[in-house]
C-alpha cells in the first residue's frame, strides 16, 4: 500500500524524466503499430473473407440432395442470419425447335447473399453488375446456351411447362466455381415459378442450397448450434472448404498479414528492452539513494512493478488513440484504393489483444532489467562504477524467448511457422553477434594508420566490443525484418502472382467427346490459340473400399465421408501432371499395362484414411472396377489445370464411357468466336474463369496493400528502434565528445568520427542482414508457402545502403548533442 | 585580535552537550578490515579498525586518497559489511541484519550528505527533501519537508529542479533532506569537495548548527584540513589502518 501510494505520489514526478518518456513511447510505439496492424488485419481479414465468401454466395452454404428442412431456416433467423434458397437440376431447354442440356438454377430474393450476379444485354456484350433476381416470368441464360439454342435476348424459352422471356445474359454467379465440373450451362430463374413448371417430380436429380449470411460470430453461433440436428445428406460448406482455390489464396493471404504483425511485434520487443535497459541504468543510482535512505528491497521492486505497470499502461492508452486514428487514416485510403464504399468495421479485439501483448511484452523484456534493480547494491551511492549483479542470462533470455514464442504463436497458430520463424531470427542474431564481436576485434586491429576522426571511429566499435555486437544484434535485426518484409513483398508477392496470372488458363472446356478432339484442335490451330491437352472424365461412384461397403465404413472426418459418397470424376493419365508431385508411393511406368493403380491425392486420402495398397471400387455405367492405391500425390490446385482426387493408370478405364475436359489461355478472342465454337460443337459447355481469377487478384491486391501499409509503419518501429539504440549511448557519447572537444578536437573531427562509427556498424548490420533475410526468405519461400525462390541480388546491395543509411542518419540525428554540446557543461556534469 | 564570541559560546556549548552526553555509544566499529577481490588476488582495504563515537559527537575521517575513508564510511553506514569484525550501530550489530533488516535500520537512525550531492533530477527541491519521509511511510511528508527547507534558507526555491540549483544550494537541500528525519547519525563523504571554499564554509555552518540543534552526532570524511578542524574528533587513516585518533582538545 505504502509502495502504491509511494508510486502514485512519484507518478507525476517521473513522467517528466526523459527515460520514462522514452519508455512510455516504445510502449506506446509497440501498441500503436499492433493495434494499427491488427485493426488492418482484422477489416482487411474481414473484407477478404467476404471477398473469399464470394465464391458460396453466402457465409454459409447448406447443402443437401433432398430439400432442407425449414427448421435451418427458421434457426437462422434466430440467429439473426438472412437466408435464401437455391435449388439446381438438369433439364432440356427449348426454342422453338432446337434444344440443349442446361442446368436449371431457381432462386430466391436475396440470393446472392455475398457478391453480386453480372448480365449483359447481349450475347458476349458487355457485363454489368446487378442486385435483384430474374422477376417471375423471365429467365436469365448463360451465352454459351443462348449460342447453343440460337436464342437471343427477348426470346422466350420453353422450360418445363414455363415460358419464360429472357431478359438478359447470365455472365457470372458468385458461387458458378462450386462444383463446375459437373454441370452444363445455366439459366437462373425465379423460385416462385418452380410450382408451375412440372419439373421437379420423382426422381428428378435436384439439388438444393440453404445460403446463410450475417455477422461472423453468429455464424458461427449458428453453424455451431445447427451441428447436433444436421441430417446425413446436408453437408455444409463454408470457406474452410479445403480444395476451394479461393480459400487456399486467402489463407496465403493471412499469413502474409500475420507475418507483418509478428515483425512488428518483434521490433517492438526489441525498442522495449532497450528503452528498459536505459530505464533500469538511469534509475539504478536513483535506487541505490533510495536504498542508502532505507527503502527495503521489496519497497524498490514493488515501486519499480507498480510503476512499470503505470508506464505500461499510459503507453498502451497513447498507442491505441495512434492505432484508432491511424485506422481512421488507413481506412479512408483504403477505400479509394480498393474502390469499395465500406470495410467492415475491425472490432475492438485488436486493442485488447495489443494491450495483452504489450504486457507480455514487457514481462518478457522489461522485467528482467527491472529485476535486477532490486539488486542495485546502496554502496553505488558511494561507489558510483559498481553496479547490480544482472540477473542469469539463461533467465534474461528463457523470459524473452518464452513471451516472443507465446506472441508468435497467437499470430500464426502453426507450430512449424513458428519454429522456422524463431529459429531464423535467432541464427540471425547468434550470427550477428558472433561477426559483431568479430568486427569489433577487427576494427581494433586494422585502420591504425588512418586519420584520426576514422581512427576515433573505428576505435569506438572495437572499445564497445560487446556493446557495438550487441548494437549490430539490433541494427541487424531491424534490418533483416525490414528486408524479410521486402523480399516478401517483392519476390514472395510477385512469384504467387506470377504463378497465378502467367500462362494460367482462364477458360474450361468441359464435356468434350472423344470424337470432337481433332475438330476441336483445329479451330484453336487456326486461331493461334494453343492447342491444350485434353484430359479424360469419367463419372463414376466410389462403391467399396477394401470390399467393404463405403457406406459401412468409418472415415476420420466428415470431409472424408462426404467424398466417398458423392459422385466422383476420375482420370487415366500416362504421366504425371506438372502441378503434382508424389509425395508417397510412386507413380506407375510409362506404358503400364498391368492391373488398375490408382493415385490419390493427399487430402483426400488424410480425410478418408485411405493408404497405399487399399483397394477401391467404383461404379461406372454398369460396370464394376477394383484398382489398387499405389502412390499418394500433393495438387497445386492454385494451377487451375484440370486436377483430380482420383487418378488412375492408363488402360483402367478403357471402353468407359469418357469425356474430355481441357483448360486453356485465350486472349484477344474475337466475339464471335465463342459463338461459333459452340454452334460447331453444341455439347461442349465453356467456362469462364477470367471472373474467378479476378476474384483470386483481388485478394492478392488486398492483401499486399495492406502489406505495405503495413510495411511503413515496420520501418517506423524500426527506425524507432535504432533511435533507442543509439540513445542508450548518448551518455558516454556526450561525455566522450566532450572530453575530446575539450582536448582540442574540432567539431568536425568528432562528427567525421561519428559518421565513420555508425557507417561501420550499419554495413556490419546490413550485410549480415542481408544473409538473415535471404535464409528466412527461403525457408518461408519454398518450406511454407510452396513458392518457387528467386534469388534477388539486389538484397545484398540494399542490405548493407539501408544498413549505412538508416545507422548512420538515426545515428547522427541522436548524436548530434553530444557533438554539439559545449565541452564545459559535460565535464561539468561528468564530475557531477 | 578579533574573538569571534558566538563562535567561543557555542563551542562552549558543544562540549558541555558532549561531556553530557557522552557516555551514549552511538556507532561501534570492533576490529573491523575489509577486503575485496582483485585481479591480482585479494586486497585489502581496511584492517583491525576499532574506535566508538558517542552521541552528539562530530568525527572527521581523514587520509590520503586511497586510505580507505570512504569503505570505512560505507561499512559504519551499512551500505557494505566487513569482511571480518562488526560495525554497531545504535547497540544493534549490522552484520546480524540482512540487507532489508539494515535499510530499515538506515530509514529510522542514519542520514547521507554526498559530495556530489545525490538530488534525484527529476525532483524538485521540495520533493528531494520529501524522499526521506515519503520512504518511512509519513502522510504530513510535504509539510514537514516545508519546515526544513525553512531552515536551510531555500524556501523561495522550492520549487526548482537540482539543474536550475547552484551547486551550494544542492549541497544545502541535501543536508535538509539529511537532517529531514532526525537521524541519530549523520554520515557526511567529501560534502565541501565539489564547492568552492566560501561556499564550502557555508556548507560546513549549517551542517555544524544543524548538527548541533538536533543533537546529531556526525561522521564526516573529508580532505579539508579546515573542516577535519571544526569536528571534535578526528579519525586519520593511512593504507587502510587507522594511525591516529584525536579529540580537538587532547
Amino acid at each position: 500500500m505504502r509502495a502504491l501510494l509511494f508510486s502514485l505520489r512519484s507518478l507525476g514526478r517521473d513522467l517528466r524524466s526523459g527515460e520514462v518518456l522514452v519508455f512510455i513511447i516504445a510502449i506506446a510505439f509497440a501498441v500503436g503499430a499492433l493495434t494499427s496492424v491488427g485493426f488492418l488485419t482484422d477489416r482487411i481479414g474481414k473484407a477478404v473473407n467476404l471477398q473469399a465468401n464470394e465464391i458460396l454466395a453466402a457465409d454459409l452454404r447448406l447443402r443437401s440432395q433432398e430439400p432442407i428442412p425449414d427448421k435451418f431456416k427458421d434457426l437462422a433467423k434466430d440467429f439473426n442470419l438472412v437466408t435464401a434458397e437455391t435449388m439446381w437440376f438438369p433439364s432440356v431447354i427449348y426454342n422453338k425447335e432446337k434444344n440443349a442440356l442446361s442446368t436449371i438454377r431457381a432462386v430466391s430474393d436475396l440470393y446472392p447473399l455475398r457478391g453480386s450476379l453480372r448480365v449483359s444485354d447481349t450475347l458476349f456484350g458487355e457485363q454489368r453488375k446487378i442486385d435483384e433476381i430474374p422477376p417471375k416470368g423471365e429467365v436469365w441464360a448463360e451465352a454459351a446456351l443462348l449460342a447453343r439454342v440460337d436464342a437471343e435476348v427477348g426470346d422466350f424459352l420453353s422450360i418445363g411447362e414455363l415460358e419464360l422471356k429472357i431478359s438478359s445474359v447470365l455472365t457470372y454467379r458468385p458461387d458458378q466455381s462450386i462444383g463446375f465440373s459437373s454441370f452444363a450451362p445455366s439459366v437462373l430463374i425465379n423460385a416462385k415459378d418452380i410450382p408451375n413448371s412440372n419439373l421437379i417430380g420423382e426422381g428428378s436429380r435436384v439439388s438444393y442450397a440453404l445460403l446463410v449470411a450475417g455477422q461472423e460470430n453468429e455464424v458461427n453461433d449458428f453453424n455451431a448450434a445447427m451441428q447436433d440436428n444436421l441430417p446425413e445428406s446436408v453437408r455444409i460448406q463454408s470457406q474452410e472448404d479445403r480444395t476451394d482455390r479461393v480459400y487456399s489464396a486467402t489463407e496465403k493471404a493471412k499469413r502474409f498479414l500475420s507475418l507483418t504483425a509478428v515483425i512488428s511485434l518483434l521490433l517492438s520487443a526489441v525498442a522495449v528492452a532497450m528503452s528498459a535497459r536505459r530505464f533500469t541504468s538511469k534509475r539504478m543510482g536513483e535506487i541505490a539513494l533510495m536504498k542508502s535512505l532505507g527503502a527495503t528491497q521489496g519497497f524498490v521492486i514493488t515501486v519499480a512493478l507498480i510503476q512499470l505497470f503505470l508506464f505500461t499502461l499510459f503507453g498502451i492508452l497513447i498507442g491505441s488513440l495512434i492505432g484508432f486514428a491511424a485506422e481512421e487514416l488507413i481506412s479512408k485510403i483504403l477505400l479509394d484504393l480498393l474502390q469499395q464504399t465500406k470495410l467492415p468495421s475491425a472490432g475492438i479485439t485488436p486493442v485488447i489483444l495489443a494491450a495483452l501483448s504489450a504486457m507480455i511484452l514487457v514481462i518478457g523484456f522489461a522485467l528482467p532489467s527491472l529485476i535486477q534493480l532490486r539488486n542495485t547494491p546502496p554502496l553505488k551511492v558511494l561507489q558510483h562504477e559498481i553496479t547490480a549483479p544482472t540477473p542469469s542470462k539463461i533467465f534474461i533470455i528463457g523470459l524473452s524467448f518464452l513471451s516472443v514464442s507465446i506472441l508468435l504463436y497467437r499470430s500464426f497458430n502453426d507450430f512449424s511457422m513458428l519454429l522456422v520463424v524463431i529459429i531464423g531470427i535467432g541464427i540471425v542474431a547468434i550470427l550477428l553477434y558472433l561477426v559483431g564481436r568479430g568486427m569489433a576485434i577487427f576494427f581494433g586491429k586494422a585502420f591504425k594508420g588512418v586519420g584520426v576522426a576514422w581512427r576515433y571511429g573505428f576505435a569506438n566499435v572495437s572499445r564497445r566490443g560487446r556493446d557495438s555486437a550487441i548494437q549490430i544484434v539490433a541494427f541487424g535485426i531491424g534490418i533483416t525484418v525490414l528486408l524479410i518484409l521486402t523480399l516478401v513483398r517483392t519476390n514472395l508477392l510477385d512469384s504467387w502472382r506470377q504463378t497465378m496470372s502467367n500462362d494460367i488458363p482462364n477458360h474450361f472446356l468441359i464435356n468434350i467427346q472423344p470424337h470432337e478432339i481433332e475438330s476441336l484442335s483445329m479451330i484453336f490451330e487456326a486461331n493461334d490459340i494453343e492447342v491444350p491437352l485434353f484430359t479424360p472424365m469419367i463419372r463414376a461412384r466410389m462403391t467399396k473400399i477394401n470390399s467393404q461397403s463405403v457406406k459401412e465404413r468409418d472415415y476420420p472426418n466428415e470431409d472424408g465421408e462426404w467424398f466417398v459418397n458423392r459422385e466422383a470424376n476420375l482420370t487415366w493419365a500416362n504421366k504425371l501432371s506438372s502441378s503434382n508431385e508424389i509425395v508417397d508411393g510412386e507413380w506407375w511406368p510409362q506404358g503400364y499395362e498391368g492391373p488398375p493403380l490408382i493415385s490419390i491425392e493427399e487430402g483426400a486420402a488424410k480425410d478418408t484414411g485411405l493408404i497405399i495398397g487399399d483397394r477401391m471400387s467404383f461404379f461406372i455405367a454398369g460396370n464394376e472396377i477394383e484398382a489398387e492405391i499405389s502412390s499418394i500425390r500433393k495438387v497445386n490446385w492454385d494451377s487451375f489445370q484440370p486436377n483430380f482426387f482420383i487418378t488412375l493408370s492408363p488402360l483402367a478405364l478403357d471402353e468407359m464411357p469418357t469425356t474430355y475436359i481441357a483448360s486453356l489461355y485465350i486472349e484477344n478472342i474475337g466475339q464471335s468466336f465463342f459463338p461459333e465454337l459452340l454452334k460447331l460443337h453444341p455439347s461442349i459447355s465453356i467456362i469462364d474463369l477470367g471472373v474467378i481469377i479476378e476474384q483470386v487478384e483481388n485478394i492478392i491486391k488486398n492483401a499486399s496493400l495492406a502489406v505495405q501499409i503495413i510495411f511503413l509503419f515496420t520501418i517506423g518501429a524500426g527506425i524507432a528502434v535504432l533511435f533507442a539504440a543509439v540513445q542508450s549511448t548518448i551518455d558516454e557519447r556526450r561525455f566522450e565528445s566532450a572530453m575530446l572537444r575539450a582536448l582540442g578536437a574540432r567539431r568536425s573531427t568528432i562528427f567525421v568520427g561519428v559518421i565513420t562509427e555508425f557507417a561501420a556498424l550499419g554495413s556490419a548490420a546490413g550485410i549480415l542482414a542481408s544473409a538473415g533475410a535471404s535464409l528466412i526468405a527461403y525457408v518461408i519461400a519454398t518450406q511454407l508457402f510452396n513458392l518457387p525462390f528467386s534469388f534477388d541480388p539486389k538484397i545484398w546491395l540494399v542490405g548493407p545502403l539501408v544498413g549505412v543509411t538508416i545507422v548512420c542518419l538515426s545515428g547522427c540525428l541522436a548524436a548530434r548533442t553530444a557533438v554539439n554540446a559545449k565541452p564545459a557543461d559535460f565535464l561539468r556534469e561528468a564530475a557531477r | 585580535m578579533l574573538i569571534d564570541k558566538n563562535k567561543i559560546i557555542r563551542d562552549i556549548i558543544i562540549r558541555m552537550s558532549f561531556e553530557s552526553q557522552n557516555n551514549i555509544k552511538v556507532l561501534e566499529a570492533k576490529n573491523i578490515s575489509k577486503q575485496v577481490n582483485s585481479l591480482e588476488g585479494p586486497l585489502t582495504i581496511l584492517s583491525d579498525i576499532n574506535f566508538e563515537i558517542y552521541q552528539g559527537e562530530s568525527v572527521a575521517v581523514v587520509g590520503p586518497s586511497g586510505s580507505g575513508k570512504s569503505t570505512l564510511l560505507s561499512l559504519l553506514a551499512g551500505l557494505d559489511i566487513p569482511t571480518k569484525g562488526n560495525v554497531v550501530l545504535n547497540s544493534i550489530n549490522l552484520s546480524d541484519l540482512n540487507e532489508d533488516g539494515r535499510a530499515q535500520l538506515r530509514a529510522k537512525s542514519v542520514g547521507f550528505v554526498f559530495q556530489s550531492f545525490h538530488l534525484i533530477p527529476s525532483l524538485n527541491a521540495l520533493e528531494n527533501i520529501m524522499l526521506p519521509f515519503e520512504l518511512a511511510g509519513k502522510n504530513n511528508a510535504r509539510d514537514l519537508s516545508w519546515r526544513i527547507i525553512k531552515k536551510v534558507g531555500l524556501q523561495e526555491r522550492w520549487s526548482h529542479y537540482p539543474s536550475q540549483l547552484s551547486g551550494g544550494e544542492k549541497q544545502r537541500v541535501a543536508i535538509a533532506r539529511a537532517f529531514a528525519t532526525e537521524p541519530a547519525v549523520l554520515f557526511a563523504d567529501e560534502p565541501t569537495g565539489n564547492l568552492d571554499s566560501r561556499t564550502g564554509i557555508k556548507i560546513m555552518e549549517l551542517m555544524f548548527e544543524l548538527n548541533h540543534n538536533l543533537s546529531t552526532t556526525l561522521v564526516l570524511v573529508t580532505h579539508d584540513q579546515n573542516l577535519a578542524k571544526r569536528c571534535d574528533r578526528t579519525i586519520s587513516l593511512d593504507v587502510g589502518k587507522l594511525v591516529s585518533d584525536q579529540r580537538r582538545n587532547e
